[in-house]
């Protein structure tokens, strides 16, 4: 489903890899591995099509993403370490507006089901300002429970959560991949799911 | 087409909302255009054939000014906050989220001074017919101000500096707006009639929405690189 081809990536003049290649099935996660600096966010970012690779390409269902990125971003869900939330909406009407620019509307009870299944059931219609760093980050991951994306690209989920969290983005990534889903992720932690490793740097 | 205009009008709506919940925001750029305008009829004294003569162009001066003072906050934000990040990888086509944004941002910085400026026209004793001109003009105006300022500010975005590069940037392109938008009300004061002007104005404001929402989403995706 999803193929890398022989990506190279540079940054500050800096060769972070280069001619990495590997492929995710339905069903399989890869974690990415590597110090600090190594090139895992970058990695992920090229293969959202935010950032442009030195050399290779990223293939999805067998064509380069860059061909036709519309019908590519409709089925990836991405997480990065800024989560795209404003402090001054509500965690509903963040994550309603992010379903609609996913393309993928959601009704206002697929809301409410979203935010209990991340444990915010009570605190949906306050503003994010006064939320904790974790409970934003568990509005975040309400998204991927919410957004039926087939790939799945998550750039340290567990960061800030606590063990509840941690567990429920397990058990999310589980049932992602028993329903045939593809998930590229990075972690320092164990993510409690199997997963083929990638290591970068090494 | 319609999850395009829906992504759209949702953005839009965020925009919009979260501006409602911080009106310091709007209400300073705004204030600072009327403060602005009324200091010079206070310098100049009140002498109505020279403030008549100067009005026009001060009124531009100060929407140009306003305008820019809100530029560098449209794309800031939606940068540090990861938002830009998740509309760049949107299955709608950046540039149309773009002009979303532009359009909030006209609403919320160009279109109130449209509403202020019958009351700054009245300090340059500009009568009742030049003062519809003086808003139809910036009604055109203005929105072109905030299209060719988003393609600034996109290009700005992350730079250190970033707030007084912008007006480097983006003022000497606002010259053809401020001659035109002024002229006009001038040409409709001195009985010639604005038509010309405005004719120029609404042929700037289609090219401006034609190509600046393209220009400032090439120009999102070098910045978030």
């Amino acid at each position: 489903m999803l193929s890398v081809q022989q990506l190279a990536c540079e940054r500050g003049g800096k060769r972070l890899f280069s001619d990495l290649s590997f492929t995710i099935e339905s069903g399989q996660c890869v974690q990415v591995h590597g110090a600090n600096g190594a090139g895992k966010t970058s990695l992920l970012r090229i293969v959202c099509g935010l950032a442009e690779a030195m050399q290779g390409r990223v293939c999805w269902r067998g064509a380069d993403t860059r061909l036709d990125p519309g019908s590519f971003r409709a089925e990836l869900v991405y997480l990065g370490h800024a989560p795209g939330l404003k402090d001054e909406l509500s965690a509903a009407e963040n994550l309603d507006f992010q379903s609609q620019i996913d393309g993928c509307a959601l009704s206002p009870l697929q809301i409410e089901t979203a935010l209990q299944r991340v444990g915010l059931g009570r605190q949906q219609h306050l503003p994010l300002r006064r939320f904790s760093q974790g409970q934003k980050r568990r509005v975040a991951l309400a998204r991927l429970v919410a957004r039926p994306a087939r790939l799945w690209v998550l750039d340290e989920p567990l960061a800030a959560l606590d063990h509840a969290a941690q567990q429920l983005v397990s058990q999310l990534v589980a049932a992602h991949l028993q329903a045939d889903g593809l998930a590229l992720v990075t972690s320092h932690q164990p993510l409690g799911v199997e997963s083929m490793d990638l290591r970068l740097g090494a | 087409m319609s999850a395009h205009l829906q992504a759209c009008a949702a953005l839009l709506r965020r925009d919009l909302r979260g501006a409602a919940r911080r009106p310091g925001d709007v209400a300073t750029p705004l204030f600072f255009f009327v403060v602005v305008s009324a200091l010079f009829p206070l310098a100049i004294g009140p002498e109505l054939g020279t403030l008549r003569l100067i009005g026009p162009g001060i009124v531009w001066v100060g929407a140009l000014l306003s305008s820019i003072l809100a530029m560098h906050r449209l794309f800031a934000a939606d940068l540090a906050d990861g938002s830009l990040e998740q509309l760049a990888l949107s299955p709608t086509p950046l540039g149309l989220l773009v002009a979303a944004k532009v359009l909030a941002h006209w609403l919320l910085s160009g279109a109130p001074l449209v509403l202020v400026a019958p009351l700054i026209a009245v300090q340059f004793d500009l009568g009742f017919d030049s003062t519809l001109v003086l808003m139809l003009v910036l009604l055109l105006g203005t929105p072109v101000l905030s299209l060719i300022g988003a393609v600034g500010a996109a290009l700005t975005l992350g730079l250190r500096g970033a707030e007084l590069l912008l007006c480097l940037l983006v003022l000497p392109l606002y010259i053809p707006v401020l001659v035109f938008g002024a002229g006009a009300v001038q040409a409709q004061l001195g009985g010639l009639g604005a038509h010309a002007h405005v004719s120029v104005l609404l042929a700037l404001l289609s090219a401006a929405a034609f190509l600046c929402p393209w220009a400032g989403s090439a120009a999102l995706r070098i910045a978030l690189e």
